[in-house]
C-alpha cells in the first residue's frame, strides 16, 4: 500500500500553505527523515520529511502551487515491490493508517480535530480542510466599514495581517518620526509576519529587530517617545509584555500626568493578544482587563481588517500611549477594507456590527466571532441580537453600549479574559449605573473560566467562551 | 555575614578615594581656571543649600512622601554638567534635585514642586521624584530604581535615529546597577551604539544595603565589559576629576563610538531619605568623608590657597546663594496649592 505524503501543519493555526519545492523528483528513492520538499506560508517555512523509505512514486502537487490545504495528500512514497500502478488507489483522502504515519506536527493538527458539530471559531483553524471552501472564516455579519466611507469607495478584501502591515506602512511614509521595533520584525519579516516588507521598504533605520529583553526594549522605546519619536513597539504576543510592565504603566501611562502635561509619550505597543490555539497557560491569556485598568493608557482591541487599519493608524498618531491588541488567530481572517488613501477610524467609537432589539451582545477582537455566530444562531429562534463591536477598551463607549440596552433591555457580554474584574465586569456596572431602569434581566458574562489555559484540546475548548454559551446566555436573559 | 566582611572594598572610608588601582586608570584631574573654580562652587553650593533647605522644610511637614537628598554628591552632577553642550539631555532616578538645578532649573519651580504646588516644574503632580524640564533637556526624574536606564538608552536612540550628535547622561546608582533592565539596555546601546553615558553614582549604599552586602561585582566601572563598554572609575568628590572624565566620555559618544560608563566615587551624607536614619554606617565613617573628602570644600580650599578669592568673598557667593534658596523657599511655601480642577487634567491629550 502507498503511503500518502500529507501537506503538513506549520502550527496550530494553520490551514493552507504553498509548495514551494520539491527537492526529489518522482522515481528518486527516499529514506525517513530525507527532505524531499519545502513549503511555506506568509508566516514561515519549513521542510517536509519523507515518513518512510521507499520511492517516490508520485507528486501530486506540483510545486509553486500556492493555497493547499492541510493534510492535502501531495505525493505518494512507495514500498518496495510496489509500482506506480498501484497509486491508482491512493488518491483517496488520506486513510487512517496512513494518518498514523505521518509526522508528528501533522498528527497533531489531526488529532485535536474538534468533534464534527459547530467547532468554535479558535479550533476550526486546525480542522483539517480543502483550501477553497476553508472552515475557517471571518465573523459571518457583515463587516462593511464605517458609514462615513464615501459612497461607491471601492472594498478591497484583506486579511488582517495584511491592514495592519499597511497602516504601519502608510504612517511611516506619512512621518519619518515613526519606527518599528520588536523581536523579528525586521529581517525575519515579524514572527507573525505582520512587518513583512517594511525592512525593505524603509530600512534598517527604520525597523529595528531587537534582542528578546522586552523590559529593557520597552524601556528604550518610551525613551525614544519621550525625545519626540513615534516609535511602533511590536511584542511577539502580548503573554511576553509581562517583562516590560513596569515600564508601560510606570514610564509610558504616568509621566504625562507626572510632568504637569509637559512631557508626552505618542507611543503604540501592539502585538497579538488573548488565547492562541493550543499554547497553554503561559502563552495563552488575555491582556483586555489589565491594560484598561490603567489611566494614561489607550486600549485598542479590533476584529477586522477594516477597523485594525483605521485604528491603527489613528493610534500611531494619538499623541498618548496606546496598547493595540491584535490577535494571532484573526491575523489571516479576510474581510473588506475601503480602498482610501487615508482611512483612519476614532479611537473610543463602539459600532453596531448588527441591529436588533431584543438583547444587546458586546463583544470585541476575538469575542466577536462568538457574538456574531451567536447572533445568526438566535436568529433562527426569533430573538434578534444587537452586537456591539467595543473596538475600543478605554477610553470606553459606554454611550453606545447604554443606548442599545435602553432599547433591548438585556445585555450580554463576550470575552475570552477572565470573568473577575474582566472587561465585561466593567461593562456591566456602567450599565448598571447608567441605564440601571432599563435592564429587563441581569447582566450576564460569557467569559473565559477561571483558570490558567489547559493544554488539552477538550480542556482548551472548554477553558474558552463558546457560540453555545453566548447563545445560552442570550435566550436566558431573554427568558427564553 | 563573614563571606561580605572578608571582601575587600574598593570604597571603604580609609581607600574612598581614589585607591592605587584606581588612580592609575583614571584621568588625572586638569586643573581648572578660576572661572570654572568658581562656577563649580556655586552649582555646587546651591545644591546644598537647597538640599539643606529642603530638608528643613520636610521636617516643617511642608514637603510630604519621600525627599532623597544630594548632599555629598554635588560634585558628580556639577562636574558632568561642565562637559555637556546645552542639547545634550540628562536623566535619572529619584535623587533628582542637583540633577534639575545643575542642568539650570529654577529652584523656586523645583522647590515648588517638592511641596506640592501649582508653581511647580510638574504643577504639582509629580512631587520630588518626578519632574522634568524639555527646555532644558531634563527627561525625570524616575521613582522606579533602574527604569531610567532604558529610558535613557531610548533618549540617546533618538539622537542617533535622528543624526543630531547629541548625548543622554544617564545617571543611575550602585543599587539600580544591579538590575537586570540596566544589562537589557547595555546590550542595545552597544550593539546599536548609541550615545549614552552611564553615570553609575556609587554612594556606596543601596538604602541601607552597603556595595560589598549587595553587589558581586563591586567595581561597576566593570559591570559592561561582557557588552564590550567601556568603563571607568572617577573621584566623584573631585569636580575637576569628574569633569575630565566626563569630557572624554561625552567625546567617546559623540565620535560614534557608542555607550561608555562612569563610575563616580562619591557618598551621601545623609540617609537615604528623609525617613532614614542610616543606623547602618558610623558617624565616624560619614564624618572622616566630610571633613577629608567634601567636594565643595575642595574648591574652597583652592580658591582660597591660590588667592583668587578670600574669605569675604567666599562668603559673598554663600550669601547670594543662600538667597536664592531662600526665594525658593518662600515661594514653594506660599504658592497655592493646584486647582481642585487639576485632577483630571494630563492625563490625555
Amino acid at each position: 500500500m502507498p503511503t500518502e505524503v500529507l501537506m503538513p501543519a506549520l502550527s496550530p493555526t494553520m490551514e493552507k500553505g504553498n509548495l514551494a519545492k520539491w527537492l526529489k523528483k518522482e522515481g528518486d528513492p527516499v529514506k525517513s527523515g530525507d527532505v524531499i520538499a519545502e513549503i511555506e506560508t506568509d508566516k514561515a517555512t519549513m521542510e517536509v520529511e519523507a515518513v518512510d523509505e521507499g520511492t517516490l512514486g508520485k507528486i501530486l502537487v506540483p510545486e509553486g502551487t500556492n493555497d493547499v490545504a492541510v493534510n492535502t495528500p501531495i505525493a505518494m512514497i512507495l514500498a518496495e515491490g510496489e509500482d506506480a500502478a498501484a497509486l491508482k488507489d491512493g488518491k483517496k483522502a488520506p486513510s487512517k493508517q496512513s494518518q498514523a504515519e505521518q509526522p508528528a506536527s501533522q498528527q497533531k493538527g489531526a488529532d485535536s480535530a474538534p468533534p464534527a458539530e459547530k467547532p468554535e471559531p479558535a479550533k476550526k483553524a486546525q480542522t483539517p480542510a480543502p483550501a477553497k471552501t476553508g472552515t475557517a472564516k471571518p465573523p459571518s455579519a457583515d463587516i462593511t466599514p464605517e458609514p462615513e466611507v464615501p459612497e461607491g469607495t471601492e472594498l478591497v478584501p484583506m486579511t488582517m495581517r495584511e491592514a495592519l502591515r499597511d497602516a504601519m506602512a502608510e504612517e511611516m511614509r506619512r512621518d519619518p518620526d515613526v519606527f518599528v521595533m520588536g523581536e523579528e520584525v525586521a529581517e525575519y519579516q515579524g514572527a507573525y509576519k505582520v512587518t513583512q516588507g517594511l525592512l525593505d521598504e524603509f530600512g534598517a533605520q527604520r525597523v529595528i529587530d531587537t534582542p528578546i529583553t522586552e523590559h529593557g526594549f520597552a524601556g528604550v522605546g518610551i525613551g525614544a517617545a519621550l525625545a519626540g519619536l513615534k516609535p511602533i513597539v511590536e511584542f511577539m504576543t502580548f503573554n511576553f509584555a509581562m517583562q516590560a510592565m513596569d515600564q508601560l504603566i510606570n514610564s509610558a501611562a504616568k509621566t504625562q500626568y507626572m510632568s504637569g502635561g509637559q512631557v508626552r509619550v505618542a507611543i503604540v505597543f501592539r502585538g497579538p493578544n488573548g488565547p492562541a490555539s493550543r499554547v497553554a497557560a503561559q502563552h495563552s491569556q488575555d491582556y483586555s482587563a489589565w491594560y484598561s485598568h490603567i489611566p494614561g493608557l489607550k486600549v485598542i482591541a479590533p476584529s477586522n481588517a477594516a477597523d485594525a487599519k483605521g485604528l491603527l493608524k489613528a493610534a500611531i498618531r494619538d499623541p498618548n500611549p496606546v496598547m493595540f491588541l491584535e490577535n494571532e488567530i484573526l491575523y489571516g481572517h479576510s474581510s473588506p477594507v475601503p480602498k482610501l488613501d487615508d482611512y483612519v477610524l476614532p479611537i473610543g467609537r463602539a459600532r453596531i456590527v448588527r441591529p436588533g432589539k431584543d438583547v444587546t451582545i458586546v463583544a470585541w477582537s476575538m469575542g466577536m466571532t462568538y457574538a456574531l455566530k451567536a447572533a445568526d444562531e438566535l436568529a433562527k429562534e426569533n430573538i434578534e441580537a444587537e452586537v456591539i463591536d467595543l473596538r475600543t477598551l478605554k477610553p470606553m463607549d459606554s454611550d453606545t453600549i447604554v443606548e442599545s440596552v435602553k432599547k433591548t433591555g438585556r445585555l450580554v457580554t463576550v470575552e475570552e479574559g477572565w470573568k473577575q474584574s474582566g472587561v465585561g465586569a466593567e461593562i456591566a456596572a456602567r450599565v448598571m449605573e447608567d441605564a440601571f431602569d432599563y435592564l429587563d434581566a441581569p447582566v450576564t458574562r460569557v467569559c473565559g473560566k477561571d483558570v490558567p489555559m489547559p493544554y488539552a484540546a477538550n480542556l482548551e475548548k472548554l477553558a474558552l467562551p463558546s457560540v453555545a454559551e453566548v447563545v445560552e446566555a442570550a435566550k436566558a436573559v431573554s427568558y427564553r | 555575614m563573614a563571606v561580605a566582611q572578608t571582601k575587600q572594598s574598593a570604597h571603604t572610608a580609609q581607600g574612598l578615594l581614589p585607591s592605587a588601582d584606581l588612580a592609575a586608570n583614571q584621568t588625572s584631574p586638569s586643573e581648572f581656571s578660576k572661572e570654572q573654580e568658581l562656577q563649580a562652587l556655586r552649582q555646587m553650593l546651591l545644591i546644598r543649600r537647597f538640599e539643606e533647605k529642603a530638608g528643613q522644610m520636610y521636617g516643617m511637614g511642608l514637603i510630604g512622601g519621600f525627599c532623597h537628598l544630594y548632599i555629598g554628591q554635588e560634585a558628580v552632577v556639577v562636574g558632568m554638567k561642565l562637559a555637556m553642550r546645552d542639547s545634550d539631555q540628562m536623566i535619572t532616578g529619584y535623587r533628582d534635585h542637583g540633577h534639575m538645578l545643575a542642568c539650570g532649573m529654577d529652584p523656586k519651580g523645583v522647590m515648588a514642586e517638592l511641596t506640592g504646588r501649582r508653581g511647580g516644574y510638574s504643577r504639582g503632580k509629580g512631587g520630588s521624584m518626578h519632574m522634568f524640564s524639555l527646555e532644558k533637556k531634563f527627561y525625570g526624574g524616575h521613582g522606579i530604581v533602574g527604569a531610567q536606564v532604558p529610558l535613557g538608552t531610548g533618549l540617546a536612540f533618538a539622537n542617533k535615529y535622528r543624526g543630531t550628535n547629541d548625548v543622554c547622561l544617564t545617571y543611575f546608582g550602585d543599587g539600580a546597577a544591579n538590575q537586570g533592565q540596566v544589562y537589557e539596555s547595555f546590550n542595545m546601546a552597544e550593539l546599536w551604539k548609541l550615545p549614552v553615558v552611564y553615570v553609575i553614582e556609587n554612594n556606596r549604599y543601596a538604602m541601607g544595603t552597603s556595595v560589598e552586602r549587595s553587589s558581586a561585582q563591586p567595581d561597576f566601572s566593570k559591570r559592561g565589559s561582557s557588552f564590550n563598554i567601556p568603563g571607568s572609575q572617577v573621584d566623584g568628590m573631585d569636580v575637576r576629576a569628574v569633569k575630565a572624565a566626563a569630557d572624554q566620555a561625552v567625546a567617546w559618544c559623540r565620535t560614534g563610538k557608542g555607550p561608555i560608563i562612569l563610575e563616580m566615587m562619591t557618598y551621601r551624607y545623609r540617609g537615604h531619605s528623609m525617613s532614614d536614619p542610616a543606623k547602618y554606617r558610623s558617624k565616624e565613617e560619614v564624618d572622616k568623608v566630610r571633613t577629608e573628602h567634601d567636594p565643595i570644600e575642595q574648591v574652597r580650599r583652592r580658591l582660597l590657597d591660590k588667592k583668587w578669592a578670600s574669605e569675604d568673598d567666599l562668603k559673598k557667593i554663600d550669601a547670594a546663594v543662600r538667597t536664592l534658596v531662600n526665594e525658593a523657599s518662600e515661594f514653594a511655601t506660599h504658592d497655592a496649592e493646584p486647582d481642585p480642577a487639576e485632577l483630571y487634567t494630563d492625563v490625555y491629550h
